[in-house]
């Protein structure tokens, strides 16, 4: 089998994030960098596939150079080879750009099936992985718990509000991974030792043949709106405070 | 030029989604402000006649697309479908429920038509005769303002945050006909869930519980604090991962984003990474015996108490209240 694992380097997140002065973006000197939690569970799914079936785990990412961290993380998990997209050109890629990025990266190799995290955790966006399907012209499974690979297709379990689906489809396929699916192993010693040998190809955008220019811009980013301060609810005993607070939420917050 | 400002409809078994209205009423608010039209695509099998509900919620113009390839719900045909209609229509705007049905739609769509995709936003708004979109970034730690250099400017919606306002308009029907390509993907089975409650996503209240529940059975108090809000009670990550509680309970930063009217944490420290999934919800409330707590700044009310104390009273107080 010829699986994917698409990964991106994001703040931890715990990591402080604060607005540059000019609002243009973040500072992000004083952040520490990790690999999205989401894509953990790809690359999980990815090499336990490979582990049942055979075959090899191709990571690949697009990120400045700090980006290779986390290619090396994935190849310390279990993964065998990387293609990493770094490019000045696509520091401030959209969803679009991303997704044209990686699919003419895949389009070249041979592949059955392409995870993704089901959304990175610095843009919040949850749009690569269906764009990338689509660019590819293959379909898409979303948010997905559980996977069974059955030769030329794969079913899934995919939560949605107040049901589960069990979907069926064909391969190739891009499945977007959500907490719940597997188990995320660590990296072992002896991973960390293979994988700073394991081959990481690196290429720019002109090498993939795509453009830069995005189709959505974060013209500028603010920190969140404050809240006014809350109110701690005094009364000498659990009841009272039950009592008043019962009251507060229909009177005051008109929330009951 | 572009114009109109069209929002995809979602409806389920011959039902239109509460997302739906949000999306019409918003779109009507842009659409009152540039004198524009708004139209909405509504994708299933005989489901004309819910177009008459969208007109209540403020849209001129429906597009209906009858086929029974469109139901259930599969990703390519209904992309299929929606591209064709908003590129065929030279649509402006084209808002989605950012719901799960929404995300997944909505950037297959944006990537056919090599467009700009705003996801999850929290407001929408028209500055200087451009869309902007805003929304949160960093798990909410920032706000961005998004703008749109491709037509049609794309955003869905946050579920719960955007207000259904009746506003009734014609919603003349359209019939739109498109051949629907073979599709790779099959729906073997769909299970649904029998509890009677509303997802997180949808809740207008929810109770939730942390930790300092201290094990499954407790929950019973949290569902009954539910039942008498007729709310949905969710659960932290801590909860989730020791087994007391489903996934699909899970609120934060690796489950769900929730923005109810009303959140009660229970038991929940308010780790950023809970903070994440309800800090946009417009009422919270922390019960918790640490007042060093984080989840105590974000709150509006704090009760410094015991839970198991607190919330059994809390129950008693709300029933009577509301009896
Ligand atoms: C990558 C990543 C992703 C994560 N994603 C999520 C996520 O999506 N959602 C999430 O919730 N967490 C997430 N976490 C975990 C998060 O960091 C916290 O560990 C978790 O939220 C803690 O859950 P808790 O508040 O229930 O437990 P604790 O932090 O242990 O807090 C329990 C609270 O209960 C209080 N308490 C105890 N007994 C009582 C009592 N009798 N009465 C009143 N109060 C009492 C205590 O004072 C304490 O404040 C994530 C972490 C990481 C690293
Ligand atoms: N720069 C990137 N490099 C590699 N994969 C990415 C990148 N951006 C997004 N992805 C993949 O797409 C998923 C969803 O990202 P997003 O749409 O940005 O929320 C991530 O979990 C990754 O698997």
């Amino acid at each position: 089998m010829n699986i994917i694992a698409c990964v991106k380097q994001v703040p931890d997140t715990e990591a402080q994030i604060k607005v540059k002065a000019d609002g243009s973006g973040i500072e992000d000197g004083q952040i520490k960098w990790v690999m999205n939690p989401y894509d953990e569970f790809g690359v999980e799914e990815a090499l336990k596939l490979k582990e049942k079936n055979g075959g090899d785990v191709t990571i690949v990412s697009v990120g400045p150079a700090r980006a290779m961290e986390t290619i090396r993380t994935a190849l310390a998990m279990g993964a065998d080879k990387g293609i990493h997209i770094s490019d000045p050109a696509l520091d401030n890629a959209d969803a679009f750009v991303t997704a044209s990025a990686l699919a003419a990266a895949i389009k070249g190799l041979p592949h059955d099936i392409i995870f993704c995290g089901q959304r990175a955790i610095d843009d919040d966006s949850g749009q690569v992985g269906a764009m990338l399907a689509e660019l590819l012209g293959i379909p898409q499974l979303t948010l997905v718990t559980k996977l069974d690979f059955a030769g030329s297709s794969v079913k899934v379990i995919r939560p949605i509000e107040g049901a589960q689906l069990s979907i069926e489809t064909s391969l190739p396929c891009v499945v977007t991974a959500q907490k719940g699916l597997n188990e995320p192993r660590y990296a072992s010693l002896p991973g960390i030792m293979k994988a700073k040998k394991k081959p990481v190809d690196v290429k720019n955008a002109a090498a993939l043949g795509i453009a830069s220019d995005v189709k959505a811009k974060v013209a500028k980013v603010v920190p969140p709106p404050a809240r006014a301060a809350g109110k701690i609810i005094c009364g000498d005993d659990a009841a009272q405070k039950a009592a008043e607070l019962a009251r507060c939420l229909r009177e005051e917050a008109k929330a009951i | 030029m572009a114009k109109g400002i069209f929002v995809i409809a979602e409806q389920r078994d011959g039902a239109l989604r509460k997302v739906s209205f949000e999306l019409a009423s918003a779109a009507r608010k842009l659409a009152d402000q540039t004198s524009d039209e708004v139209s909405a695509i509504l994708l299933g099998s005989g489901i004309e006649s819910l177009a008459a509900e969208l007109g209540k919620f403020g849209v001129d113009k429906v597009f209906v697309g009858d086929n029974a390839a469109l139901e259930p719900y599969v990703t390519e045909a209904h992309a299929q479908v929606v591209a064709k209609i908003l590129k065929d229509n030279d649509a402006a705007i084209a808002l989605f429920g950012a719901s799960v049905q929404g995300k997944d739609l909505s950037a297959r769509v944006a990537a056919k038509l090599a467009g700009g995709l705003a996801t999850d936003c929290t407001d929408v708004k028209i500055d200087g005769g451009k869309f902007v979109a805003v929304r949160p970034m960093y798990a909410g730690k920032v706000f961005a303002d998004v703008t749109f250099n491709t037509t049609p400017a794309m955003a869905s919606l946050r579920p719960n945050v955007f207000p259904a306002v009746e506003n009734a308009k014609a919603a003349a029907v359209t019939k739109v006909d498109v051949a629907i390509d073979a599709q790779k993907s099959k729906i073997l089975e769909v299970q649904k869930d029998t509890s009677g409650k509303v997802d997180l996503t949808e809740a207008n209240i929810i109770v939730s519980g942390g930790r300092g529940m201290k094990g499954p059975d407790e929950y019973k108090i949290l569902e009954e604090l539910a039942d008498v809000l007729k709310g949905t009670v969710g659960a932290s990550r801590a909860a989730v991962d020791a087994g007391w509680r489903p996934q699909k309970d899970q609120v934060g930063q690796t489950g769900k984003v929730v923005s109810p009217n009303l959140y009660i944490a229970c038991g929940i420290s308010g780790a950023i990474q809970h903070l994440a999934g309800m800090s946009s919800s417009k009422c919270i409330v922390a019960i918790n015996k640490d007042a060093e707590a984080p989840i105590f700044t974000k709150a509006d009310f704090g009760v410094v108490d015991d839970l198991f104390k607190v919330v059994p009273e809390l129950t008693a107080a709300c029933k009577k209240m509301l009896a």
